[in-house]
């Protein structure tokens, strides 16, 4: 005990050397563990596109066909309901869609492939907020538990966000952007093919 | 030194058994435990109605953990879809409920047992702020208290994605998807989590593998270190005085009395009356009215489809109304984020209970009118939040209908205000923040009552 007290500085940076070299050991491997949580590649290449046949929509309905787990709608939009669109603007977040996803050629006032139908509204159904599906309110006015002035489109049941009939949200809601419009093109006059276009592919 | 080791101490009074117990203590430390802990562990002699928390949060661990284990012999964490067009997980609850002797009994137990945690873990912290039990020297255990309650939260959230009922799949997407408020790391984070873009088959295993193993062992080693700490230090009491103070020759307080045989019998009769309420709800009202197991979660999971309503489950509620309440974009970042951070910050803060509190007295009953005020106040703001989580957005009390423009929007008037659910969950949310943040101040300043030497005692 007669060199008690006295610290070995040698010996001591050895141990914090020797610590030091284990905890970069551990950390390493905990590298797979955590990224063993990751989508896997089964999950990742799960993405195939979804065909849709819209020959039975009728103006004024919607149908709902999944991709990548997730609904996307297609709604075939009566000419009342495309009226709609002009009239709010004001009243959206992001009327000309800049902040919002979609492809190039949908960023119109539409949201739609415009140059061959217009009326057709191809979009994800997931509330940009926090995941949930917004219900349909199509109907004017106060019969769907609306306001009276509503005009038509999409309530968020989860936290309130509204939209209209192009998925553009309302100004004041919690989703930050429009609802997203995935890839697609037609492939004839009555099918549609859903996460693929022809610049994509 | 070797007169204190086990060897030495504890010899067999010649009986078989005796030197059974003689040979063991030689080897590991069985009689020392039992008495540092429970028959020479002197509790103070004056714990009441409020002091029965702690053994039943115990209890219903324990009927938590037996439970889970008999329901993860026949339950099966798969997303993927039966023969009959059911997710094989959802189907096999039901298998669970029709199907396997007494499953429905178990299952039960385990959905009330949830709910009853809550309750009693509620109380038992209630009772902490009412006698100051969290004041120093009992940081520690008041801290692990916390965490244990953090914990306890991970495991009801992952639990309940499990029935992959309807309520499961969009409570979990929405809870996941406030990861991705997080600035930079908050898309790549949400993903990680669930290990897919969306909820799915993923996400099930992964809470299952949480829920059945990870989590449990996390919480049993800080229940252990709640209670060792405990033990360290010695309980607290409704006076809020140190019975050590006051002791025997033998350094015995005079105020304490050994655990067991007194509290462990006081327990058992805490424990009575708690099955007989348990059992009540298990056999009677398994469903809670909705709020223990809600009616949407006996859909199957569609991925699809938003069920018109959700809520969590109750014991959320408090917090959920927190992160509604924050609707304002602060500096660069959105209100979303914010959501998070206030309800997250709302459980952190209870953490900083012990140093916030600045009162020269522990307990409420030689605390002055300030505490006893805002104290009440709190508990009305903790409930009213609570309910107002399971409402939808744009509630108003009573059934109220606010008046409203041509237009939609709402007119200004004192009632649109006042029986406005959401504007009264902004208001109770800061409440709740400024009753901890500024404690320092008004406990401090509060006029207490003169605290006894010894604890009283009729």
């Amino acid at each position: 005990m007669s060199n008690q007290g006295k610290m070995d500085c040698g010996r001591r940076r050895l141990i914090v050397a020797t610590a030091a070299v284990g905890g970069v050991g551990v950390a390493a491997t905990a590298v797979p563990f955590v990224a063993s949580m990751l989508p896997s590649e089964r999950a990742k290449a799960a993405g195939a596109p979804v065909e849709a046949d819209i020959s039975k929509l009728e103006p004024g309905q919607m149908m709902v066909v999944e991709w990548r787990g997730k609904p996307v709608w297609i709604i075939n939009r009566t000419p009342e309901m495309l009226a709609t669109l002009s009239q709010m603007e004001d009243e959206l977040a992001d009327p000309p869609s800049a902040k919002s996803i979609q492809p190039e050629y949908c960023r119109n006032n539409t949201r739609s492939i415009s140059d061959k139908k217009p009326e057709i509204l191809v979009m994800v159904g997931i509330c940009t907020h926090l995941g949930c599906s917004p219900s349909a309110k199509f109907k004017a006015g106060a019969s769907e538990g609306m306001s009276a002035s509503w005009k038509g489109g999409f309530l968020c049941p989860c936290h309130g966000s509204t939209f209209d009939f192009a998925g553009r949200v309302f100004k004041d809601k919690p989703a930050p952007t429009n609802l997203d419009i995935p890839p697609h093109k037609y492939l004839s006059d009555t099918r549609i093919l859903i996460g693929e276009d022809t610049q994509g592919a | 030194m070797a007169t204190n080791s086990n060897f030495e101490k504890y010899k067999s009074d010649g009986s078989l058994l005796g030197s059974v117990l003689e040979w063991v203590d030689a080897r590991f430390p069985l009689t020392s435990m039992w008495k540092a802990h429970l028959s020479e562990y002197y509790a103070p002699k004056n714990f009441n109605f409020w002091y029965y928390f702690g053994s039943l949060a115990l209890l219903v661990l324990v009927l938590q953990v037996v439970t889970g284990i008999f329901l993860a012999m026949n339950y099966k964490p798969d997303a993927s879809l039966n023969a009959a067009g059911l997710p094989v997980a959802f189907a096999s609850v039901n298998y669970i409920m029709n199907d396997v002797s007494w499953g429905w009994l178990i299952r039960y137990m385990h959905s009330t047992g949830a709910s009853a945690f809550f309750i009693v873990v509620y109380l038992h912290m209630f009772r902490g702020m009412l006698y100051g039990s969290y004041r120093k020297p009992r940081e520690l255990i008041w801290v692990f208290g916390v965490l244990v309650f953090l914990c306890l939260m991970a495991e009801a959230f992952m639990g309940y994605l499990l029935p992959w009922g309807q309520m499961s799949l969009w409570g979990a997407q929405v809870i996941v998807n406030l990861f991705g408020a997080i600035p930079l790391i908050g898309d790549p984070l949400s993903i990680w989590v669930r290990g897919d873009f969306v909820i799915g088959d993923a996400t099930l295993n992964r809470f299952f593998a949480f829920h059945v193993v990870a989590v449990p062992l996390v919480l049993i080693g800080l229940v252990v270190a709640h209670v060792l700490a405990l033990h360290e230090v010695g309980s607290n009491n409704p006076d809020g005085v140190e019975i050590k103070k006051v002791t025997d020759a033998k350094g015995i307080p005079l105020d304490g009395i050994p655990f067991h045989p007194y509290y462990t019998v006081k327990d058992i009769v805490g424990v009575a009356v708690f099955l007989m309420l348990f059992s009540f709800v298990v056999f009677f009202w398994p469903e809670g009215g909705g709020y223990f197991l809600e009616y949407n979660n006996f859909f199957q999971a569609d991925p699809m489809k938003t069920p018109a309503h959700i809520a969590p489950v109750w014991y959320f509620t408090p917090f959920y109304s927190m992160l509604r309440a924050m609707v304002w974009n602060f500096f660069w970042l959105d209100a979303k984020f914010w959501g998070v951070v206030a309800m997250g910050a709302g459980v952190v803060i209870l953490a900083f209970l012990p140093w916030l509190d600045r009162a020269p007295v522990k307990s409420i009953r030689y605390r002055g009118p300030i505490f006893k005020t805002l104290l009440t106040l709190f508990v009305f703001t903790f409930l009213v939040l609570g309910f107002l989580g399971t409402k939808v957005p744009g509630y108003y009390f009573f059934g109220y209908q606010p008046a409203t423009n041509p237009d939609g929007s709402i007119i200004f008037s004192p009632l649109n205000y006042l029986l406005s659910g959401d504007l009264i969950a902004q208001a109770f949310t800061v409440y709740y923040f400024l009753f901890f943040l500024t404690m320092p101040w008004w406990s401090k300043i509060d006029q207490c009552k003169p605290v006894p030497e010894r604890v009283t005692w009729k």
